[in-house]
């Protein structure tokens, strides 16, 4: 592509090339670590609540970096770090809706949450709503916003394995191996365990982005000037093939109105508003606030969560922009193709070297591995708890304990079934899996949290549609989008092109804006058009649960 | 780490006791009391009635409700216009330009109002346990 290869691109290919024995011991050392703790928290597991909900007995800033932990997936740190390096500014929107989303969590969910459920985001709604319907429609939709997450870690897990130790691990043995030892950690360590795996990731990921950002300002001799002034000028290839530069500062290059894509601005707007009301939907962060002793404890660990997250994703102007300044976009490649995913592990490998790179590669497994963890321990604990304790047994366990039995065999299969369709689906787009995560949380989940915790009227007709509908106009919508549907050129490889070969029916490739609005209607019309008495008098009981924490569930003393 | 209670003969000896805390018997100790048993022994109504109970609720959406709406303008005026005004965002400050710095003003704007709210919150939290102590008396 280039006539003269850069000596970076000449390092790219030999960090791929032979065995990176420091990698590996990085890996092997993080795995070993995170075993330990597992092995410690088995011993402490014992009973229900310390199974799903780590006794209550986490602090507000253990929970406040568990949470950044859940939250800071490999789709932030490899994927956001990628989008900005390839589109610039407008990749910096995802970290700003990264934030601003926990303003919704921290002012409407999390406290009343905490106060009135036990382990499951259900657990609110079925304390008004009749239990059966809501519990197993908010289980499918939980388990369906955790699978799509999951896999698209999983994939991440894989490609980044296959880069560091190609040669001595292939990705479906990759994507096996980080589905075996989540499933370990689920199956023996549980909530506490999970908590613990996800407190030391989040203060890995943490240092190593600091380490990182430090080093991009270092290039620059710590001159912000400088360093803007070389994100005003980024040289890459244009339409003609000619190199231009550009100006990654100004926004529009994703999602900027062309007359190609005059939906362009409709879609950033969507996308958005998916994020700000996905999050508080997001089963595997609501989970996080049962850890706790109480509502108190849940508004701290939001505050130390949003202060961690805001570091962190402000930190990613400097891995980005420093990746599309210093490396350049032309030149973030693996196996020579463009890999937005491995813009930071390379933007490490370019500026601290071989060791950086394993450290960094290191990081961004063990992000994921945590990341996985949590999301294995929502969907099983959802189905244990939601599923086969109150929808099949009417909300008693037919034997003590059972209901931990039945969430640890969930953690067995949702495992098998997440390493098989990520070896089925490796090709497919990783920010696309998480952005439609957040379009069914934010579609489905998101309108009955907040209408059974502020509206008296709503009931259980209003709760099963508005889940029903968000969740399926939100797939739906996808599936008809032109990230799945549309017709690719002759010269798109076979598989690089769209599942779908169909002219594109809905424009916006973020359903929210749409589907957002479609769920809360249904919510709301199913409700009126239906009576509920009981719905109505439970609501006062909900209230004063909420807002005062009498009778909330208390922290075990063993 | 774990201290079992006094007079819990619970054996701490790994993973295999989740079945059931040994040694207890009689009634369930509170936290593992479900929403149906609890229901009935709690003054609900009462407390639901109560003028400083009210006025609680009344101070919370106050404050969240148009805190909500405003962080919520100010969240989405960042998209509106950067896509349908980007020649006007793309004006310089410096080596920076309005729309990058709009954007990190965002950060600042959620801390700002988590702070806020924190505040608001301990207040919160006083009056909800001088309602609980007012029915814990009679």
């Amino acid at each position: 592509m280039f006539a003269t290869p850069l000596p970076f691109l000449a390092a790219t290919a030999t960090a791929a090339a032979p065995v990176n024995h420091t990698a590996i011991l990085m890996f092997v050392g993080f795995v070993a670590a995170t075993l330990v703790i597992t092995f410690f928290s088995a011993r402490k597991t014992t009973g229900t609540s310390a199974y799903f909900a780590a006794g209550r007995r986490i602090t507000g800033w253990q929970n406040g970096l568990a949470v950044a932990g859940d939250y800071m997936s490999a789709a932030s740190f490899l994927g956001i770090a990628g989008m900005i390096a390839f589109k610039g500014y407008d990749g910096f929107m995802y970290s700003v809706g990264f934030l601003v989303a926990y303003l919704t969590v921290l002012l409407i969910v999390a406290e009343p949450l905490r106060n009135a459920g036990k382990y499951t985001m259900a657990d609110v709604l079925a304390y008004r709503l009749s239990p059966r319907p809501v519990r197993a429609m908010a289980s499918l939709s939980t388990i369906t916003v955790s699978t799509f997450y999951m896999i698209a870690q999983m994939i991440g897990a894989g490609q980044l394995i296959k880069l560091l130790l190609s040669g001595v691990v292939s990705y479906e043995w990759a994507v096996t191996g980080v589905g075996i030892l989540m499933i370990v950690y689920v199956v023996f360590g549980g909530m506490l365990a999970t908590t613990w795996v996800q407190i030391t990731k989040a203060v890995l990921l943490m240092g190593g982005t600091i380490l990182l950002s430090t080093l991009v300002l270092k290039h620059y001799d710590f001159s912000l000037a400088k360093f803007f002034e070389a994100i005003a000028h980024v040289p890459v290839k244009g339409a003609d093939g000619q190199m231009v530069t550009k100006d990654f500062l100004q926004p529009g290059l994703a999602f900027g109105r062309t007359a190609a894509n005059p939906w362009g601005p409709v879609d950033l707007v969507s996308l958005g508003l998916a994020l700000v009301f996905g999050t508080a939907g997001l089963p595997h962060i609501l989970i996080r606030f049962y850890t706790v002793p109480d509502a108190k404890t849940a508004r701290s660990s939001v505050v130390w969560a949003m202060v961690l997250i805001g570091v962190f994703y402000i930190m990613t102007t400097c891995l980005g922009f420093g990746a599309a300044a210093i490396l350049t976009p032309g030149h973030i490649l693996v196996d020579g193709k463009p890999s937005d995913n491995m813009a930071a592990p390379l933007l490490a490998l370019n500026l601290g070297g071989n060791v950086f790179f394993a450290f960094i590669s290191a990081v961004a497994f063990a992000t994921i591995l945590a990341v996985v963890a949590g999301l294995t321990i929502s969907a099983s604990t959802s189905f244990a708890h939601d599923f086969y304790t109150n929808v099949i047994h009417h909300g008693k366990e037919p034997r003590p304990g059972q209901e931990v039995f039945v969430a640890r065999i969930t953690a067995f299969v949702v495992g098998g079934i997440s390493i098989f369709l990520a070896i089925k689906l490796q090709t497919v787009n990783v920010a696309f899996l998480v952005g439609l995560a957040f379009a069914v949380a934010a579609s489905a989940n998101l309108p009955v949290i907040v209408l059974s915790i502020f509206w008296k009227r709503f009931n259980t007709t209003g709760a099963v549609a508005g889940l029903a509908v968000g969740l399926f106009a939100s797939i739906a919508l996808i599936i008809i989008s032109p990230s799945v549907m549309g017709i690719d050129p002759a010269t798109t490889a076979v598989s690089a092109r769209r599942i779908i070969q169909h002219a594109t029916i809905f424009p916006l490739k973020n359903p929210g804006i749409i589907s957002i609005p479609l769920g809360f209607l249904a919510a709301i019309l199913g409700t009126l058009l239906t009576r509920e008495p009981g719905a109505e008098t439970r609501f006062i009981e909900l209230t004063v649960r909420a807002n005062t924490g009498l009778g909330s569930e208390k922290a075990t003393s063993h | 780490m774990i201290t079992p209670e006094p007079g819990d003969s619970t054996p701490i000896v790994g993973s295999q006791t989740d079945i059931a805390p040994l040694g207890r018997s009689g009634a369930k100790p509170a936290h593992e009391l479900t929403a149906d048993e609890e229901r009935g022994n709690m003054p609900w109504e009462a407390i639901a009635a109560d003028e400083d109970f009210k006025k609680l609720l009344a101070a919370k959406m106050r404050f969240i409700a148009p805190v909500t709406i405003f962080f919520l303008v100010y969240y989405l005026a960042l998209p509106v216009l950067v896509g349908w005004y980007p020649d006007l965002m793309k004006t310089k400050i410096g080596s920076l330009n309005l729309a990058y710095v709009f954007a990190l003003s965002q950060f600042f704007m959620a801390w700002i109002v988590a702070g806020f709210y924190v505040v608001k919150a301990a207040g919160w939290d006083k009056a909800a346990a001088a309602v609980l102590a007012k029915f814990n008396k009679s």
